[in-house]
């Protein structure tokens, strides 16, 4: 089987309101950069195109089209689109390289969430008979969720608070992030609650952006003699569709990916989770078994940003960095979609052999 | 030459067709219609509420159809304190996961309460019914300490 490298990455600042500027104007400077990153002029340089978004973020049906206008409709490429998050797109595209159809694939995400109200938005994801109708917002579906595990006694609010301290302070190397600062524990606790037991702090903020990210055979990598990092490993397992059906104190969709994925197949040096709210990232920690030899989050995570649709592949990249930076050996990214940490995928990437 | 007539037809934006909720979503709604409250057991016997039309663990079809009390207990809760427009009141309130007396999983809905103090994980609540019960999960309007 071909191995798989990631040769590119890029991501736009994440801010909470880009204004006038439109989709294609989010996506056009990230893919830009990617392209000289890599040393290619188009996406008629690459084998596929696959993009990850919402259209309930634009308000319209087969939004993700317009997004397209980003690359240039003509001449005709191999294009796809994952009404998903952006890491998704990444898995697709593997797919498609793993198949022998493609040596090479640009991949994208973006989200404007600013214009809506985000977790009314996202309650519309929910079952359209027993909860959609109900507006059931998605800072309060993890509100119950961080209960739980306040009442079983699996966290305390201090834990929660030094999630989010260590990533505003985290974020102060992240020149892309949106929250960053020296927070202490304290401070957040001083804070009083927002939708009880959770803290404006423990809710990641609404971001508008986009990242893109190239990846090709590692044949390929070297024909372009770029540094790479390769994906060894990479799986998504979802749970059922009725919150109240799920052990939500536990990700076992997560420790089922990272068992496939091979994530305890080595020492994780370093792990970019996609947790949109403080608990969920010591969920998460613990679902894939990471000790005090992983740094968690070195980017600051979603809590310092969150771009909707493009926040799982971000993790992605995030781990990439560091990687060909020599930083790290081998990583962990994760990517999350649906209420409370619903749907997850795992990805595990290692340094180029010819670097150890 | 003479204009033609314009053509003239009504036209209502939006989906203007309606949808069977099946045997069982459709059960359940029918039965709140009703205002009574069924669930369904899953391939272990738990009684799920609101019944499922598969169990997420089998994909077993379900079929057996079991009666739940009309109150039960609150096993989590999120009290907001700032309700969204689109929130089912406009004064602070409670979602909750409720165990309804007979169930063995919980439902999602929302709790009325004067004050944050008032709810708590193990209370006891009951439904309230809308004045008019029209086959939608909002027949429940919502729930209060019993």
């Amino acid at each position: 089987m071909k191995e798989i490298a990631i040769v590119g990455y890029q991501q736009s600042d994440a801010v909470s309101d880009a204004g006038a500027c439109n989709e294609v104007e989010l996506i056009i400077p990230v893919i830009s950069k990617v392209y000289d990153q890599v040393g290619i002029k188009n996406a008629q340089d690459v084998d596929f195109v696959c993009s990850g978004s919402c259209d309930y973020l634009q308000g319209a049906a087969f939004a993700f089209v317009m997004g397209v206008d980003a690359l240039g409709a003509v001449p005709p490429i191999k294009e796809s689109h994952v009404e998903m998050d952006a890491a998704w797109a990444l898995y697709e595209s593997m797919l498609k390289i793993r198949m022998g159809h493609a040596d090479s694939a640009l991949i994208y995400g973006f989200g404007k969430s600013s214009p809506g109200e985000l977790p009314i938005v996202l309650s519309q994801q929910l079952d359209p008979y027993y909860l959609a109708p109900q507006w059931v917002d998605t800072i309060s579906l993890a509100a119950m969720q961080a209960r739980l595990m306040l009442d079983k006694g699996l966290i305390s609010e201090q834990d929660m608070a030094e999630v989010v301290s260590r990533s505003r302070r985290n974020a102060l190397n992240n020149p892309h992030a949106q929250l960053a600062g020296d927070v202490s524990v304290q401070d957040v606790l001083a804070q009083e609650t927002y939708v009880s037991p959770l803290r404006k702090a423990d809710i990641c903020p609404v971001s508008d952006g986009a990242s893109a990210m190239v990846i090709c055979t590692v044949e390929k990598a070297k024909e372009w003699g770029l540094p790479y990092a390769v994906i060894s490993g990479i799986d998504h397992c979802i749970e059922t569709h009725n919150p109240g059906m799920r052990d939500l104190t536990d990700s076992v969709s997560t420790r089922k990916a990272a068992e496939n994925a091979g994530v305890h197949n080595g020492a994780v040096d370093v792990a970019e989770l996609y947790a949109p709210f403080s608990h969920q990232e010591i969920i998460l920690a613990r679902a894939l078994g990471l000790g005090d030899a992983t740094s968690v989050n070195p980017s600051g995570g979603v809590l310092a940003g969150n771009l909707m649709m493009a926040s799982g592949l971000s993790r992605i990249g995030e781990v990439f960095n560091r990687i060909v930076s020599g930083e790290a050996q081998r990583g962990v990214a994760h990517a999350t979609s649906g209420p409370c940490l619903q749907h997850n995928l795992v990805t595990v990437i290692e340094q180029a052999k010819e670097a150890a | 030459m003479s204009q033609p007539d314009v053509l003239h037809q009504a036209f209502e934006l939006g989906f203007t067709y309606t949808r069977s909720t099946g045997p069982v979503v459709g059960r359940f709604l029918t039965e709140l219609k009703q205002r009574n409250i069924v669930g369904i057991k899953g391939s272990d016997g738990r009684v799920i509420v609101p019944p499922m039309e598969y169990d997420p663990d089998t994909a077993e079809e379900l079929s057996e159809f079991v009666d739940v009390g009309q109150e039960g207990e609150i096993v989590s809760y999120a009290w907001v304190k700032e309700p969204r427009e689109a929130h089912p009141f406009d004064k602070p309130f409670a979602w909750a996961m409720i165990l309804l007396d007979g169930a063995d999983v919980p439902m999602i809905h929302c709790v009325a309460a004067d004050s944050e103090d008032a709810v708590s994980t193990g209370a006891r609540v009951k439904a309230v019914w809308a004045e008019e019960t029209i086959g939608f999960i909002t027949d429940i309007r919502c729930f209060e300490r019993v």
